[in-house]
């Protein structure tokens, strides 16, 4: 089981903030799956193919480019949060 | 109402003057949309000069209709630096020094804006991420305010960036990692806690308009003129991003006349924006981050395309001096002209050295730098560079000695 949570500018999306998604593998297998329930989150987060700068993916609070993008192995019990990317400063 | 509402900078779809900072079509930033006919009637040259001698000069450019909350930030210091001119072969060399703004950094000026928002909009409690001058200023400006603050910077900054907030009454946390860290749980934070304005999150489009007013500073100080080149501090990016801005409204109203003015942008050795700018690549994060300047240590900058984007089209240059390099410029302007700065000025100063050995900036340029923090703030970065004192017995002999 991921926990996924969501900044709340995907409410108009997804409806909730916090989801629970199972037998995923990977960032890239849970994102399929997100996809496949949220067609309008893909046509938003994927701009020409590659991920939008906008968003950031934490896993466990550590930024996936830093990890293994979207190959980053997930396991039971992990937590991923898609953050706004604009902030700070 | 001169504020009309937020437009996303990237895809243009607009939404109405709220604690919003994320389009919800395409995730970009959202910055404030104002009603140019309403403040070209109501600005003027003649109004401002007549107006208190801080930023709020500038009120009818900046997106609040409250009463300001103002320890008296803006309208600092602006001086010719003749000996550093002089040094650095710059006939035309002037510095805006934000070093005495009441908290002693320019963050006074995006705070007192972000703040006097906060308070229009009723929100409950205040918050930001910080590299620590953010930290002292939205403390100071919330004691103001009378509202509660809550401060999330990395842990290890200095210890007089961490004081000055709490003297306040803030509530500092410490958190362990990076600013990108600090600023990812204060994002968290502050989606928990919508009716929270944090200066720098959910209230940033607004809270970028104050840096603005150094644009404006910078034009009506030299006579209503634009200078020909600027060297800019980068962190985020957003300061640049600001005082361009700044630049094309005083154009738009007609206060000043068009002129291409280029911008440069420093940073500490290594970092996002200006690796970008020099190698000509996107803008990568960086995650581990090696500097004493902490400052302007953010290692992924928010603004960082938009700033790349300025000074290419500009035709300036970025620079990224070492940290050796730093330390040197700030005791170059300290021992040319009386100015301490804190180590995101010594960037700056540095790095406009480099621009001008590179033949980047004509030696007859008008040419404005901005110095963002005052020196007592990281002046332990410093205590192994200097000459240590000299220790003597009370006694005429052992001076004389000493002098000899």
């Amino acid at each position: 089981m991921i926990k996924v949570k969501f900044p709340s500018v995907f409410t108009q999306i997804t409806k909730e903030r916090k989801v629970e998604v199972e037998n995923v593998g990977t960032v890239r297998e849970l994102l399929d799956k997100l996809f496949e329930k949220y067609p309008q989150l893909k046509e938003r987060l994927i701009k020409d193919g590659e991920l939008t700068p906008f968003i950031n993916i934490f896993v466990n609070g550590e930024d996936i480019r830093y990890l293994k993008g979207l190959d980053t192995e997930l396991k039971d019990g992990d937590e991923v949060t898609f953050i706004p990317a604009i902030s700070g400063g | 109402m001169k504020v009309i509402g937020l437009k996303c900078r990237i895809c243009g779809k607009e939404f109405p003057a709220e604690a919003l900072y994320t389009c919800d079509n395409c995730f970009g930033p959202l910055e404030v949309v104002y009603d140019w006919e309403w403040i070209k009637e109501n600005v003027s040259k003649e109004k401002i000069e007549k107006g208190p001698k801080t930023l709020w000069r500038y009120k009818d450019f900046l997106p609040v209709d409250a009463e300001p909350v103002d320890l008296g930030a803006g309208y600092t210091r602006f001086i010719k630096a003749e000996n550093l001119g002089e040094v650095l072969g710059l006939k035309n060399l002037y510095l805006i020094d934000d070093s005495t703004n009441p908290t002693y950094s320019f963050k006074d000026r995006v705070v007192s804006v972000a703040v006097t928002k906060a308070k229009e909009f009723g929100m409950k409690a205040l918050g930001c991420a910080s590299t620590g001058n953010l930290a002292g200023s939205l403390a100071a400006h919330a004691a103001k305010a009378k509202m509660p603050a809550y401060i999330f910077v990395p842990a290890g900054i200095e210890k007089n960036k961490i004081i000055q907030a709490l003297v306040h009454g803030a509530k500092v946390i410490e958190v362990e990692g990076t600013y990108d860290d600090a600023n990812r749980l204060a994002t968290e934070v502050a989606e928990e806690h919508p009716d929270w304005g944090f200066v720098n999150i959910n209230l940033r489009p607004y809270y970028a308009e104050g840096s603005k007013t150094l644009a404006y500073e910078t034009a009506e100080r030299l006579g209503w003129e634009l200078p020909d080149q600027v060297v800019v501090p980068m962190a985020s990016g957003a300061l640049l991003c600001a005082i361009h801005r700044g630049f094309k409204d005083l154009v738009r109203v007609g206060l000043v006349d068009e002129k291409d003015v280029i911008f440069n942008g420093c940073q500490p050795e290594g970092f996002p924006i200006v690796r970008a700018v020099k190698e000509g690549k996107p803008v990568t994060p960086i995650r581990e981050i090696k500097t004493i300047v902490h400052s302007l240590a953010i290692g992924n900058p928010a603004d960082g395309i938009f700033a790349k984007e300025i000074i290419e089209k500009s035709g300036g240059y970025a620079e990224d001096p070492s940290d050796l390099e730093v330390i040197e410029a700030v005791k170059l302007l300290a021992k040319t002209e009386g100015i301490f700065t804190e180590l995101a000025g010594g960037v700056t100063v540095a790095g406009l050295k480099r621009l001008v050995e590179d033949g980047r900036i004509d030696k007859s340029d008008v040419v404005v730098i901005y110095l963002t923090g005052n020196g007592l703030k990281t002046s332990e970065a410093l205590v192994d560079y200097l000459e240590t004192t000299v220790r003597i017995k009370p006694r005429l002999e052992e001076f004389e000695e000493v002098v000899a």
